[in-house]
């Protein structure tokens, strides 16, 4: 177990080596000048290059990789180009406004997709299955956009129920206007619960058909009994993994929900750091994605051997 | 004529190769085509297909206005008509006409990205399972890593250093792919490289490539049809997502992302100019996904009498 651990998370640490040197040498090739962007079109070529030498840019780019990469081991991140703080401080508030909005989307999504994903096996070829079943194939079918816009049609201009933008001033948090919130979690759900929904439901049909299921309902254990002891947990395991792999795609979601309802998060700081050329800002945030990534799966690994005795992890 | 020395394969042209491989799609196609209409979901989605291919044909030639023409004084923002069925958008351009001509671009390059990482997939995929050992270890490593950052993300910065447009764009998803789609074909490699006619081909001292291609690949189909069908599904959501961000194909031409971003503004006042290219691209990707569901179920219903 601690061998896994160690060999898993340091290929965690590999992993991140790499991506850092790609993020460093895709922001290398960005077009655009940040120094051009600070000072506008305006600017003297002293001006330029006075300001190339106050952000380091004069420096060959493995000096500035090793600088940066050295910062980021000890927690330095360095500061924003654009808003000339510390990148962590730019962050923190935006991160806390994402995880806000993930983790409202998560806990709404996952249990009621593994409740009726249950359901939904259970009651395989019903009329309710196949609406269901329909209905989900729509839900992944349809873009976060689209979803988004949607919804904003119907919830915010004909019913009114909710705002159509779910901006607010920096500085404050989106707690203290939860109706802000209704309606990006419903439009991250959408596609998440239909995913997981879908898995458990033909995890649930499987398990359905085993030996050991029919031997438990044979010797005459209540069907409720059966299914939270015998199926439920055999249906989770590859449940489990799919619900890792969409953390990952959770994150692409936010860039697209945060956009389409002027949430801040760090999906649209992402998109802004892209548009200025903040480098260091965008290096940082990738690397976060990018870790966020690699920790849900190692979580699932994890969890897959905490449910299943008969996987050693090694 | 001098009697064969070499097996058959051996003596076929390029151009007899050509024609055997475009009639081997195509009655692959035809197969597909069958299977589909034998399942509920495959008769809703085969039709919303082939519609969306239409569109992607001759949308631009049927549409009734130019995506591009002007109305602004006299028709800006207006409400579905006869004049213009869906309405117009805050330039006073047809709303239809506009989503008509917006199909070709989106689909093409969907297709063009995952085909392409279809093809290096499979590619990948496949000699790595096939080689074992040492090379598929490392392989496999590498394609974890490009597998543990979302796929949106990559595109977004590289269309964002090289330019978006239908080239790059279409060039990012197929890299972006390769990881999934290698993982998929690696596993079922693995089954099959073990069984009988695999050691058979081997031991008559067939290429590697051969036994890749010939042996192996024909048994992947099932398999790599239904990756395939996933793939476009998530290549056209991938393009309207980035086409969405401002990555698409570049205004003044229509582009589906970026006019329901545009008109995101507009929506209180003018729902229309959204919920049309909305709609049309839910439309599309329901019926890729029902269509491979169809092609899924069918496989798994017990053989009709032909």
């Amino acid at each position: 177990m601690t061998r896994f651990l160690v060999r898993r998370i340091s290929l965690i640490v590999v992993t991140l080596l790499v991506v850092s040197v790609a993020i460093f040498a895709i922001t290398e090739i960005l077009p655009g000048d940040v120094a051009q962007m600070i000072m506008g079109q305006g600017a003297t070529e002293q001006n330029l290059k006075h300001i190339r030498e106050t952000l380091g840019l004069d420096r060959p780019a493995p000096v500035r990789y090793l600088d940066w990469i050295g910062g980021v081991v000890r927690g330095d991140m360095g500061d924003s180009f654009v808003q000339k703080i510390p990148v962590t401080e730019v962050i923190e508030p935006r991160l806390a406004n994402s995880l806000i909005l993930a983790a409202f989307a998560f806990l709404v999504a996952v249990p009621s997709a593994v409740a009726i994903g249950v359901w939904m096996g259970v009651r395989q070829g019903s009329k309710t299955d196949h609406a269901v079943s329909v209905g989900s194939l729509v839900a992944i079918s349809l873009p976060e956009f689209v979803t988004g816009v949607l919804l904003i049609v119907v919830f915010s201009s004909f019913l009114g129920w909710f705002p159509s933008s779910s901006a607010i001033l920096p500085g404050t948090s989106p707690l203290t206007r939860p109706l802000i919130l209704v309606l990006p979690t419903l439009t991250l759900t959408g596609v998440l619960f239909a995913y997981i929904m879908r898995m458990t439901r033909a995890n649930v049909i499987e398990v359905l058909n085993t030996q050991y299921v029919r031997t438990a309902v044979l010797k005459g254990l209540p069907m409720r009994r059966v299914l939270l002891r015998h199926v439920v947990p055999n249906a989770m395991l590859p449940t489990i993994s799919v619900i890792a792999v969409n953390m990952g795609w959770m994150l692409g979601g936010l860039i697209i929900v945060e956009n389409v309802f002027a949430y801040p998060g760090l999906g649209q700081l992402l998109l802004t750091a892209i548009n200025t050329r903040d480098v260091p800002l965008l290096q940082t945030l990738a690397l976060i994605i990018a870790g966020t990534y690699a920790l849900s799966n190692l979580v699932a690994d994890l969890s897959y051997g905490a449910l299943d005795p008969r996987i050693r992890l090694t | 004529m001098a009697a064969p020395t070499t097996s058959p394969r051996m003596q076929l042209g390029p151009l007899d190769a050509a024609t055997s491989v475009a009639m081997a799609l195509l009655r692959a196609l035809a197969s597909l085509v069958r299977l589909a209409l034998r399942t509920p979901a495959g008769r809703i989605g085969l039709p919303l297909v082939v519609l969306h291919v239409v569109l992607a044909l001759f949308g631009q030639a049927l549409a009734p206005y130019p995506p591009t023409e002007f109305h602004i004084e006299e028709h800006q923002l207006e409400g579905p008509s006869l004049q213009f069925l869906l309405g117009t958008d805050q330039f006073g351009r047809d709303v239809l006409s506009r989503v008509m001509s917006g199909a070709t671009s989106l689909i093409s390059v969907a297709a063009a990205g995952a085909l392409l990482g279809i093809v290096l997939g499979t590619v990948v995929g496949m000699s790595s399972g096939y080689k074992g050992g040492r090379t598929d270890e490392v392989v496999m490593r590498v394609m974890d890593a490009l597998m543990s950052f979302p796929s949106l993300l990559i595109a977004l910065l590289v269309l964002t250093s090289l330019g978006p447009n239908p080239i790059n764009i279409a060039g990012t998803i197929g890299i972006v792919f390769i990881a999934p789609v290698a993982r998929v074909m690696r596993s079922s490699t693995l089954a099959i490289k073990s069984l009988e006619f695999v050691d058979a081909a081997r031991l008559r001292g067939e290429p590697n490539i051969y036994i890749i291609f010939r042996e192996i690949l024909p048994n992947t189909l099932p398999v790599l049809a239904v990756e395939a069908s996933v793939r476009f599904s998530y290549s056209i959501l991938l393009v309207a997502s980035l086409g969405f961000l401002g990555l698409g194909v570049q205004p003044p031409s229509s582009d589906w992302g970026l006019m329901i971003s545009e008109s995101r503004i507009y929506i209180v006042v003018a729902p229309w100019v959204a919920l049309a290219p909305g709609v049309a691209v839910a439309s599309l990707v329901i019926g890729v996904n029902l269509l491979a569901d169809g092609i899924k179920q069918a496989r798994e219903l017990p053989k009709r009498e032909a």
